[in-house]
C-alpha cells in the first residue's frame, strides 16, 4: 500500500451523537468514490450514552489490510466541542493533519490553530435548521460530514448525499442531505 | 454481483440468508448478537424462508441446530465466547452425530474479568470437539466461507459441522467493501442439501444409541477421516468459489509473500490481515519476511506447515490465545507437526492481543526483529508491559 494514498480519521463525539455512523456513512460514500479500501469501526470499547466516544474510517486506494486501531489520524472530527477540554485531541493528529470542530467559534478562535490546520462549522445550528433533531437534540453527525469534502478531495458531497438518501427515505433523508449542503457552504478553515 | 459494505456481523448474516437455511437457532451474546438480529430481519421480512428458533440459551441453540440437522435440513446458528462455552456438549455430540451445521463464533474473551473484546480461547477450547474451525481475515472471507462452509461439510465424504471465527469487533462490527454474488450464482454453487439420511417419522430409524466399544471407536475413527477427507474438499470448494466468483482467500492457508522468506510469521484470524502490512513493511527494510495465515485450524494444515517449514526454517508464530500450563495452540501444535520431520525448523511462539489488546503491524515488525535479532525466546508474553 503506497503510504501517501491511506487516509485515517477518527470521530471524536459522546455516545449516541451518531459518530460510529458518521464513520460507516463516510466509508460507504468514499467507496462510491472510487476509493478501493475503505473501513469504518467504533473504539473497540463499551458505549455509554454520553461519554466520549471515537469511531474511525480509513480510505485508500487498494484493499486495506490494517486491522488494528488509528492512533494518529490525519483528520480528527470534534463532534462535541466539549471533547477538547477532556480529550488530547490535536496531541495524536498528524504533523499536516486537519482538525475539523462542530462550534460556533472560527479556527483562529483556538490557540493549536497556530500549529495545525484547522476547519470549523456550526453542525449544531445546522441541525436546528433543518429541524434534524432525536429526542429534542440537535443530531450533528450527518450535518458535518458535508464540511469533509472541504478538506479531503477523497469524497464528494455527492457521494455523501446520496448515501444518507440510500440509509433514510423520504423527508429524513432530505432534510439530512440539505444539512450536508449547509455544513458544505458554511465551513471556515484556516489555511 | 455488486458491491456492499457492511460489518462483518451483518456480513456473516446475508451469508447464512443466502445459503437458505431452513431453521436458525440462536441466542444472542455481545459481540455476536448482531449477527442473529440480522438473520431474524431476513426471517421477518420474508428474505429468508426459514424456522427462527429464539431459544433461552446457547446449549438449547445447538440442541435445536442438532435436531433440526437431523431431520435432514440445513441449519445456521451463532454465538461467541460464553455461549460457545455453553454450547461445548452439543458441540461434541454435533460432530459424533455427524450433522453439517455451520455456525458462526465472534471470537471473544472469557471471564472473568469481565472482557467483551477480541481472543481466541473461546474457540480453541473447542479444538476437539471435531468441528472444521476457518478463521477469517476480512468479511469478504467472512462470506465467502460461511458458503463454502456448507458445500464442504454437507459433501458425504465429511459430514461433520463446521465454526467460522471473526474476530469480535476487529471483524463484528468493522465495515469493510464486500463483493455479493446474485442469489442465482450462490443457488448453482451450493445446491440443496440432500442428506444421506434423516429422521422421518413414516420411516423409522434409530439414531444416537447405545454402542459399544468396537463400534465407538470406529465412529472416532471415521471422524478422523473425515477430517482428512475435508482437507482436499476444502482445496476444491475454494477453487471452485475462485473460478465462479473472483474472490480468494487461500484453502488451508493462504501464503503471502513466502517465496524466497528467511522468516516466515504464522498466524490466524484478523492478525493475519495485518501482519501483511508489517511483512510489507520489513521487506521495504530488505528483510526477507512472508505471512503463512491459517485459515483452517481444524483440520490443522499439517502438509502446509510442514512444506514451508522445508523451505524456510524460522517460524514466528503468533497466538491469540493461551492453553495454560503450555503454550499458545498454534505454536504448540506447529511444533508438534514438525518435530522429526523438518530438522532445524525453529518455532518462535508469540502470545499477543489477548482480551482484545490491540495488535499493530508495528508490534509485529518488532516480534519479526526480536527473532531475527536473536532475541525472542521459546515462547514470548509480548506487549505484557
Amino acid at each position: 500500500m503506497a503510504e501517501n494514498s491511506l487516509i485515517e480519521i477518527c470521530f471524536h463525539g459522546r455516545g449516541g451523537q451518531g459518530a460510529v455512523t458518521a464513520a460507516n456513512i463516510l466509508a460507504a460514500a468514499a467507496l462510491k468514490d472510487g476509493n478501493k479500501g475503505v473501513q469504518a469501526f467504533p473504539f473497540f470499547g463499551a458505549e455509554r450514552r454520553g461519554a466520549p466516544v471515537r469511531a474511525f474510517a480509513r480510505i485508500a486506494n487498494e484493499e486495506i489490510n490494517l486491522r488494528s486501531e488509528v492512533y494518529n489520524p490525519d483528520i480528527a472530527i470534534v463532534l462535541d466541542e466539549g471533547i477538547l477540554d477532556i480529550v488530547d485531541v490535536v496531541g495524536s493528529l498528524k504533523k499536516d493533519g486537519v482538525i475539523l470542530i462542530n462550534t460556533e467559534k472560527k479556527p483562529g478562535d483556538f490557540d493549536f490553530s497556530k500549529k495545525f490546520r484547522v476547519a470549523t462549522v456550526d453542525a449544531t445550528a445546522i441541525a436546528i435548521k433543518h429541524d434534524i433533531l432525536v429526542g429534542g437534540i440537535p443530531v450533528v453527525n450527518t450535518p458535518i460530514l458535508g464540511a469533509l469534502p472541504r478538506i479531503l478531495d477523497r469524497v464528494t458531497l455527492k457521494s455523501i448525499r446520496e448515501i444518507i438518501l440510500e440509509r433514510w427515505g423520504g423527508e429524513t433523508g432530505e432534510k439530512n442531505a440539505r444539512a450536508t449542503e449547509d455544513a458544505y457552504k458554511s465551513v471556515e478553515v484556516n489555511f | 454481483m455488486k458491491v456492499v459494505i457492511d460489518t462483518g456481523n451483518y456480513i456473516a448474516a446475508r451469508a447464512a440468508m443466502m445459503a437458505k437455511p431452513k431453521v436458525v437457532a440462536a441466542y444472542p451474546i455481545t459481540p455476536q448478537t448482531t449477527i442473529v438480529e440480522g438473520i431474524a430481519k431476513y426471517v421477518e421480512n420474508d428474505e429468508l424462508d426459514a424456522e427462527y428458533i429464539c431459544v433461552e440459551s446457547e446449549h438449547s441453540a445447538m440442541s435445536a441446530c442438532i435436531g433440526a440437522a437431523a431431520t435432514g435440513v440445513r441449519t445456521f446458528t451463532a454465538t461467541s465466547s460464553h455461549g460457545l462455552l455453553l454450547m461445548h456438549e452439543m458441540l461434541h455430540w454435533a460432530a459424533l452425530a455427524r450433522l453439517p451445521i455451520v455456525m458462526c463464533n465472534v471470537n471473544r474473551a472469557i471471564g472473568p474479568g469481565w472482557n467483551i473484546w477480541c481472543d481466541e480461547n473461546d474457540s480453541i477450547a473447542q479444538r476437539d470437539t471435531g468441528w472444521l474451525q476457518f478463521y477469517c481475515s476480512s468479511n469478504q472471507e467472512v462470506f465467502d466461507t460461511v458458503i463454502q462452509a456448507y458445500k464442504i461439510v454437507e459433501n458425504e465424504k465429511v459430514l461433520l459441522p463446521a465454526m467460522i471465527n471473526l474476530g469480535g469487533f476487529i471483524l463484528s462490527h468493522t465495515s469493510l467493501p464486500v463483493r455479493i454474488p446474485e442469489q442465482k450464482e450462490v443457488d448453482e454453487f451450493l445446491p440443496p442439501y440432500e442428506p444421506k439420511w434423516r429422521l422421518d417419522v413414516n420411516h423409522p430409524i434409530t439414531h444416537g444409541n447405545i454402542i459399544f466399544p468396537d463400534d465407538y471407536y470406529k465412529i472416532r475413527y471415521n471422524m478422523q477421516l473425515a477430517q482428512d477427507n475435508s482437507r482436499k474438499i476444502i482445496k476444491e470448494v475454494a477453487r471452485e468459489w475462485r473460478e465462479k466468483f473472483g474472490t480468494y482467500h487461500g484453502d488451508l492457508v493462504e501464503e503471502y509473500r513466502c517465496d524466497d522468506a528467511e522468516l516466515v510469521i504464522l498466524a490466524m484470524g484478523a492478525i493475519g490481515a495485518e501482519a501483511k502490512v508489517a511483512v510489507d513493511k520489513i521487506r521495504k527494510n530488505g528483510l526477507k519476511v512472508g505471512l503463512l495465515r491459517i485459515r483452517a485450524f481444524r483440520p490443522f494444515p499439517e502438509e502446509e506447515i510442514i512444506g514451508m517449514a522445508k523451505k524456510c526454517n524460522k517460524l514466528l508464530v503468533i497466538d491469540r490465545n493461551i492453553s495454560v500450563g503450555n503454550e499458545g495452540a498454534l505454536a504448540g501444535e506447529t511444533r508438534a507437526c514438525l518435530k522429526d520431520r523438518v530438522e532445524d525448523a525453529n518455532v518462535y511462539g508469540f502470545i499477543a492481543g489477548l482480551g482484545g489488546k490491540d495488535v499493530t503491524y508495528i508490534d509485529i515488525e518488532k516480534m519479526c526483529k526480536m527473532v531475527i535479532d536473536g532475541k525472542a525466546g521459546r515462547v514470548e508474553w509480548y506487549g505484557l508491559g
